[in-house]
This record gives structure tokens, sequence and C-alpha cells, in this order.
């Protein structure tokens, strides 16, 4: 991947501590190796404990949740339910859109509650996620294309970059609320009368752009790292031999570049996939701007079990497309991440 | 030979054109990076310029237009800072920074033992560490946040200060973890090697040599840490009480005077105060940060 191109990287040595060739093949290598194995278990034994605190358990205990009845008072017929083992109902509930109705049983859940939202929940998450990233990605090459040049003040453009991305996504929230609001900058500057937050289309892309503000940098960061891997003289043979600059862009840029920019839109995606803070602050999740993880705090306070369910779900989605990248589209994160002792054997 | 140097000029003359076209072509070309250039600058900044410049503008002028504010004033800095409305906006920025320092500390201290392992060791199943570390960090919030829900109402932790700490260290320790491998991946190991040579064990060249020399990544890792806690909303805006409230809930939940009358003059001042801090951060060790950022992605 990008590292067999050009200026690598230091790599670490391909084995730890001691060069290879004192070792004597065979048994001397193995007990090197295992000894070595045993130093990393120590070491790496509190990351993965921790882990297994703050990540797996609450995973294990949520899967376990969502299959429980939620106890309390049904929101829909006021009546008492007990918890109690449910099955697979929570899911059913939240992917058929169905509510339990006053006379047992369930029905389609009213238009407003939440158990009716999943699939425009759904809808709306994909909608920014594929939106988002798509405008990212072109912003985002384009800032890298730039960024990659040599021009006086280029380290001022390195640095302003990032004044997004350290800005906090609550404060971006707020900062492009007013910016949005009907008095605001955004109506003044382009003479227009729109109530941003008001209605549907407007709210989405008010998210979409705060959004695109907010993590372009990001995307753009990495994607100049990857360029900066792209050795120059690769360029220069190209030109020699009378490519055009679009050549160059589609022949060499392009394909050179690719891992990187998999990862880079790999993890914007999964980003995106679980956006909360951004609508749940702008529009507050009305007009159809809500996403799955603002359905799942609203579920909450209504009950743990069915949000239990919804996260679950959420979780699994995440899952898959993180699966579909990996698998189908080639975005080697662990690779690329570059553990050094692959090259070994 | 008169034929002959007439090729000759005719041919420089056409050198001579072809390399003028060149030089209007590179031209060009440095003219539409510079006209670039300050098209990224105007859209990464004015925003956060905006957010600035209302802050310092007097509360009737919350809407100007004007590119420098014609009424200055600190007013709004204040009102931040006021509680007569319910706001907490000092404290929050306390609690803030205490939720970020000890995950941060938290972090670092678990974390440094994994990456040294993952840089430098060989062991079986690393690629299945690196993957369970990476898959972490992409971890969706929301499907924490349910059962630790329920977790802390039973054991009545909700609103402590330990049921924010812990659910940010699930995305802080593996950012932490990544960034730090592949920072110590590219640094200088074979002094650990002369070390070892000169009769230190695995352990005291990690101490003496290694730490030493890792202390800048450990400090830009240190910095990442931080702005990810710092930033984080969504179990803080489930899990907090007033009383520890981090500074990103206070500015979303930020109250104004009149119920329906949103005191965006003092948000802006809020955001301001929180934001400056870590942009002056970022911009300092800026060229750390890029390389700690993007390390996980290309190296």
């Amino acid at each position: 991947m990008a590292t067999e191109l050009g200026p690598t990287p230091v790599k670490a040595p391909a084995s730890g501590g001691t060069p290879v060739h004192h070792a004597p093949k065979g048994v001397g290598e193995d007990n090197r190796i295992a000894s070595q194995g045993r130093w990393a278990a120590w070491l790496l034994a509190p990351t993965i404990v921790a882990l297994a605190v703050v990540i797996v358990y609450p995973i294990i205990s949520a899967i376990v949740m969502s299959f429980q009845k939620d106890a309390g008072l049904d929101p829909a017929t006021g009546l008492f339910t007990a918890g109690g083992p449910a099955g697979i109902q929570n899911y059913v509930n939240w992917l058929a859109q169905q509510c339990s109705a006053p006379s047992g049983g369930t029905v389609a859940c009213p238009p407003g509650t939440l158990g009716g939202q999943f699939w425009s929940a759904t809808a709306t998450t994909f909608f920014f996620t594929v939106v988002t990233v798509a405008f990212e990605t072109v912003l985002g090459f384009w800032m890298a294309m730039i960024m990659a040049r040599t021009f006086r003040g280029r380290s001022l453009v390195r640095a302003a970059v990032l004044v997004p991305w350290a800005i906090p996504t609550a404060v971006t929230a707020k900062l492009w609320f007013f910016i949005f609001a009907f008095e605001g900058i955004a109506n003044k500057l382009f003479n227009t009368t729109i109530l941003w937050t008001g209605s549907e289309w407007p709210a989405k892309w008010a998210v979409v752009i705060a959004d695109v503000w907010k993590t372009t940098p990001f995307m753009a960061l990495l994607i100049l790292a990857g360029l900066q891997m792209i050795p120059a003289e690769v360029y220069e043979a190209a030109k020699v031999d009378g490519t055009t600059a679009w050549q160059r862009f589609r022949l060499i840029t392009l394909p050179l570049v690719k891992p990187a920019l998999m990862v880079a839109i790999l993890f914007r995606t999964l980003d995106a996939l679980r956006m909360f803070d951004l609508p749940y602050i702008l529009t507050g999740g009305a007009n159809n701007t809500t996403t799955l993880s603002i359905l799942v705090i609203n579920q909450i306070r209504q009950g743990f079990n069915s949000a239990a369910a919804l996260s679950t779900i959420t979780f699994i989605i995440i899952f898959l497309v993180a699966f579909i990248f990996v698998r189908f589209l080639g975005a080697n994160v662990v690779e690329q991440s570059g553990a050094s002792g692959k090259g070994k054997k | 030979m008169t034929t002959a140097t007439a090729d000759a000029s005719a041919l420089r003359a056409q050198q001579d054109k072809g390399r003028k076209a060149a030089q209007n072509r590179e031209k060009w070309a440095q003219g539409r990076t510079y006209i670039s250039a300050v098209v990224i600058l105007f859209w990464c900044l004015a925003p956060a310029y905006w957010m600035v410049v209302t802050a310092f503008r007097e509360v009737g002028f919350t809407y100007d237009t004007s590119i420098l504010p014609t009424h200055v004033t600190l007013d709004n800095f204040k009102t931040a800072f006021d509680t007569s409305f319910g706001n907490r906006f000092g404290q929050a920025l306390l609690n803030s920074v205490f939720i970020g320092g000890v995950v941060t500390i938290v972090s670092l201290l678990i974390g440094v033992f994994a990456a040294y392992a993952l840089a430098r060791l060989n062991f079986r199943g690393k690629f299945l560490v690196l993957g369970f570390i990476l898959g972490a960090s992409m971890f969706p919030g929301v499907a924490l946040i349910t059962p630790l829900f329920q977790l802390f109402t039973n054991i009545g932790w909700m609103g402590t200060y330990q049921a924010l700490i812990i659910p940010n260290i699930s995305f802080v320790l593996p950012l932490t973890v990544y960034t730090m491998t592949s920072f110590f991946r590219e640094m200088p190991w074979e002094l650990e090697e002369s070390a070892r040579v000169d009769g230190c064990t695995q352990g005291q060249a990690f101490r003496k040599v290694i730490m030493p020399l890792a202390a800048p990544a450990i400090f830009t890792t240190a910095i990442l840490a931080f702005i990810s806690s710092w930033n984080e909303f969504l179990i803080a805006s489930q899990l907090s009480s007033d009383a520890t409230q981090p500074v990103t809930v206070a500015i979303a939940n930020f109250a104004g005077a009149q119920p329906n009358q949103i005191p965006y003059t003092a948000i802006m001042a809020a955001g301001t105060i929180v934001t400056i801090p870590l942009v002056i951060l970022v911009l300092v060790f800026q060229r750390k940060i890029v390389a700690g950022l993007t390390a996980g992605a290309v190296k």
C-alpha cells in the first residue's frame, strides 16, 4: 500500500530488540518470539482490560437488555406492563414500526411517536452520511491538492484548516445556529428569508453545511498526508513523457492516494453514521433531521430495553458498513495503520 | 549558411516563445493556487471569525453585519459567566478541565504500554489487537449509553464525575493507543539496541532511553486525547448533572433572560472562551498534531 511508494517512513526493524542475523534460525527465534509474546501480553493487558470494562461489558449488557421487555407504564396505552423476556419483540417493533396496542398485541405506531420513526431516522442518517462524506471528499481532495503545492503562505493555510477541526462540535452547532438564524448572516448574505431550522430541506442542508465545514479539514489532512507519500520524481517523469495535468491526476495521483483516501472515507463514514451532536443542537432533530443516534437518546427515558435494541441495530448497521468497506472496497485500515510485523516473513 | 542561421534563429525564437508560454502557464498556475488558498482561508476562518466578532457586539447589535464590531463591549463575557439564569458556565469549564485531565492521564498511563508492544514487539494476534483497538475507536457512543444509563442509575452514579470519565475512556484510550503506536514506530529504536548492548534490560532501555525520546509523541497524543474528551457531548448530555456538566453541555443548554429570546452574543462569547485555548494549542503544535491525526491513516 502507500508504504511501498517512495520515501517510506522509517520502518521499525522487522524483528524486536536483537538483530535477526545474530539469532540462529529455528529454535532460538521461536523462543525470542515467545518471550516477546509474554512481554506483549503484559503490556497489552491494561488496555485490553480497560476496553473490556468500558466497551465489551456495555455491549453485552445492551444485547442482553434488548431481549427484555420494558417494565413500567406503556406510553401508548397508559397501562402498566411487567418486564420479563421479550424474545426478539423489541427488534420486530423497531423494524416493523409497531407499538403495543391497548388491547394487547401490536399496531402500527401512530405518526409522531418514536416507534414510528425508525425508517425515517435510518434514511436521514444515510442521507447525511452520503451527502456530507461526498462533499467532504471532493472539497477535502481539492484542499489537499492546494496544500500540497509550494507557495508562500502555505503554512498559514495548513494552520487555518485546523481551526474548524479544533472547535468543539457543540460550539460549531451553536455557531451555525446563529449563522442560520432568521435574521442571521446567511439570510442577509444571500438576500433570502429562509427559516433554516423551520422546515425539512433547509434544516437538512443546514446540518450538512455545518458538518462539512467542521470535518472537511480532517479529510483534507488525511488526503494531504497520502499525497505527500507520492515521490515528486514520478510526476516529473510523467511530465517528461508529455502527459497532461488531467492524465497525471487520473493515472498517478488517484491510484497512489487511493489507500489513504479509502481510509479517510471509511473514518468519516463511520463517524457520520453515528452523527448526534450537530443535528441534536442545531435542529433538535425536528423536521426529519432525527438521526438513529438521536432516536436512541430520545428513547432511553421511555424504556431502556427498547433503546438497547435500537442501539444494537445502529451498531449492527455501522458494523455492516465498515465490513463492506474493508471487504469489498479495499479500505485496509489495519494494514494502513501499518503493523510493522507484516513484512517479516 | 544563411539558411542555417535563419533556421537557428527561428528555432531560438520558437524556444523563446515556448519558454514564455511555459512561464505564463506557471504564473497562471501560481495565481490559481493563491486564489484557491484565499478561498480555503475564507471558508475555514470566516464562520469562526463571525463567532468571535459577535461575542464583542452589544446585545442590541446581535445581527449587525459589519465586519468589525461597531459597538464593542465585554459584557457578553460577563453574561456568559453569570449564573442568575441557571447557567453554570464557569463551573462547567472547571468540570471539562477536570474530566479531560483525568481521562487523558488515565488513557496515557494505560495506553503507552500497549502502544509500545504494538510498535515494537512481535507476537501472535497483533493484527487482531490492532483491529480491536481501531474498531473500538470507531464505536458508536449510543451503543454504550443505554446500558450505562441503566447501570449508573442503579448504582447511584448518575451525574457523578466517574460516570462521565469512564465512558470517555472508551474512545480516548483507543485513540491514544493507535496514535502513539504510529509515533513509536518512527522513533530511532537503534538507540534502544545500543542501550541493551551496553547492558540495560529491555525495561531499563525503555525507561532511560525511549521515554525521553518519546516525550514529544506522548505530549502530542495527550493534546489529541484532551481535545477529544473536551469535545465530547453525547454521553455528557445524558449522564451529567447541573453540577458536573462539561462546557459542551453548558453551551448547548445556555439559557437567556427570556425563554423565547436566545442570548446569541453570550453564547458566542462562551464559544469563544471554549475555543480560543484549543485553537492556540493546535496552532502552536500544528505540525505534531497533524502528524498525530494522520498517523493512523497513511503510515
